[in-house]
């Protein structure tokens, strides 16, 4: 625009302000008619996307058994380090969580335990409602992180293809291992 | 009903209704500024969230009432009741009906202006007296600003008041009688209506309070119900500023016969009050030297050259 000068840019710019601002107040006005983007959420539940990251939980294998293997993993990836845990071994040879305890009130739900996990056995749900009036009730220990399922990932099962021994099963028997190789044969 | 009854009611029913009705100002207001940024506002506490009043008031009554110990004491807990008076002072003049307003003043016009003058030592006072720097900045800008505006405010009625040919506040809605004097004053209706804003201290003229730079400004300091008084204060006078061009300019309570005197008033106050929260839901807070200038090379030159030519209309 052409700079004027005097009294003709004093004209406008006062024209410049007013209509500037009369045509925000039409438009903030023209919202009375449209629709308020509240989700009103005790009464509503907002929309949770498929990957939303809520409360942790321990899953288990389609057979039933903990997944957890007590690796550790998770504690390390964990950035807010707030999942404690201490590995147990039972007679079978199999390892588990000897406890597990999430601190609630520290995690900040990044997901980054999942990521680390390699059994699939830490998951974030779709649970946001973690209210508590006791702060100690924000610890939750493994009883209350188990779930009864397999949670995302149903058919995955550790120590079907992992090759570690288990009792009632040598190396290589699982459904998705192969043989041993022997290393010592010339064989091909 | 003796006359002295009658008065006596007259000036507590409308005591009454001004303070209630600041106090409903501040839940429309949320809701309306709520429906304008596409959310609800408060709308939990009671039908459509009115009892949101009664939370407030009991939240700021619970509150610490806390003095800062380097405060003027004195000083520090007059100022809010003083910007309480000084507007309710200034409804007294306000005719609302026939048979309704408080005192009829042959100069009411005058005092409505000395009143609304008064309101920035309330402020001032309030500034001063909390010794903080946010406290003391807004309460320089309040300064500055009521002495701008103050000027071209009174200005601006000047006309209505040729128009008429009184300072009597009754007398000026019944001279509307064959014409409201929003139509010949326009120019001092938005001027007014300008000045009335800055007034009450509201966006965009709410420099001496700005939140964002300023905290709260002149009230940083203040808590519980002391904080109370002066926000309540500010609805009042929003109230009033809205009553009073109502009456200046939209010819008070006259209107066809089928709605009661009294209800024109009311609903033309109304939809000025409507008017004033919607600038304030839209419009941005100028910066402090483009407010000034905005009054003092714009508003007042306006002010002046409308008086002129009003003057020389009604000579002709
Ligand atoms: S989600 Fe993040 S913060 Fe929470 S336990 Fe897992 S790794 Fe830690
Ligand atoms: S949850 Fe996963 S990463 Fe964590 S200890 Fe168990 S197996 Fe390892």
């Amino acid at each position: 625009m052409k700079q004027k000068t005097g009294l003709g840019q004093y004209i406008y710019i006062v024209w410049d302000y007013f209509y500037s601002n009369i045509v925000t107040l039409v438009k903030v006005a023209s919202h009375t008619f449209t629709k308020a983007d509240t989700v009103e959420y005790p009464e509503q539940m907002p929309y949770l996307a498929p990957r939303f990251r809520g409360r942790i939980v321990l899953t288990r294998d389609p057979t039933g058994e903990e997944r957890c293997v007590a690796c550790n993993l998770c504690a390390s990836a964990c950035p807010t380090d707030c999942i404690s845990l201490q590995k147990t071994e039972d007679e079978s040879g199999r390892w588990s969580a000897e406890y597990f305890r999430i601190n609630f009130s520290r995690c900040v739900f990044c997901g980054m335990c999942e990521e680390a996990c390699p059994t699939y056995a830490i998951q974030l749900t779709q649970d946001f409602e973690l209210a508590e009036y006791e702060r100690q009730n924000m610890v939750y220990e493994k009883q209350h992180l188990l779930i009864d399922g397999p949670g995302k990932h149903p058919d995955y099962n550790f120590y079907e293809l992992s090759g570690k021994a288990v009792s009632g099963r040598a190396k290589g028997a699982g459904t998705q291992e192969a043989e041993p190789v022997n290393l010592k044969s010339l064989l091909p | 009903m003796s006359p002295v009854m009658y008065n006596l009611l007259n000036v507590v029913l409308i005591l009454v209704c001004v303070v209630f009705g600041a106090a409903l100002l501040t839940w429309l207001e949320r809701r309306l500024l709520g429906i304008w940024q596409d959310r609800y506002g408060p709308n939990r506490v009671g039908p459509f969230g009115t009892l949101q009043i009664v939370a407030d008031m009991i939240k700021l009554l619970m509150k610490q009432d806390w003095v800062p110990p380097f405060a003027d004491r004195l000083i520090f807990i007059v100022a809010p009741a003083f910007a309480m008076f000084v507007v309710v002072a200034a409804f007294a003049v306000i005719p609302m009906a026939p048979g309704v307003g408080v005192v009829d003043l042959n100069i009411g016009l005058l005092f409505f202006l000395a009143m609304t003058s008064l309101g920035v030592y309330a402020v001032m006072f309030g500034a001063y007296a909390s010794d903080n720097k946010y406290a003391m900045l807004g309460g320089l800008r309040a300064a500055a600003q009521m002495v701008s505006y103050e000027v071209f405010m009174g200005l601006s009625l000047m006309g209505v008041v040729m128009l008429a040919g009184t300072f009597n506040l009754r007398e000026l809605v019944l001279a509307q009688a064959d014409g409201w004097f929003i139509g010949p004053q326009i120019v001092g209706f938005f001027i007014f209506f300008m000045a009335g804003i800055a007034e009450s201290h509201r966006t965009p003229f709410d420099l001496p309070e700005a939140e964002h730079e300023l905290t709260a400004g002149f009230h940083t300091e203040y808590s519980g119900m002391k904080f109370a008084m002066f926000f309540i204060g500010e609805y009042v006078s929003v109230l009033m500023s809205a009553a009073m061009i109502t009456v200046l300019f939209f010819g008070g309570w006259l209107g066809p016969a089928w709605f009661p005197p009294l209800g024109w008033f009311l609903l033309k106050t109304m939809a000025l009050v409507l008017l004033m929260i919607l600038i304030r839901g839209s419009l941005p807070r100028p910066r402090y030297d483009q407010l000034m200038s905005f009054g003092w090379k714009f508003m007042l030159p306006l002010a002046l050259v409308n008086l002129l030519i009003t003057g020389a209309l009604i000579l002709i």
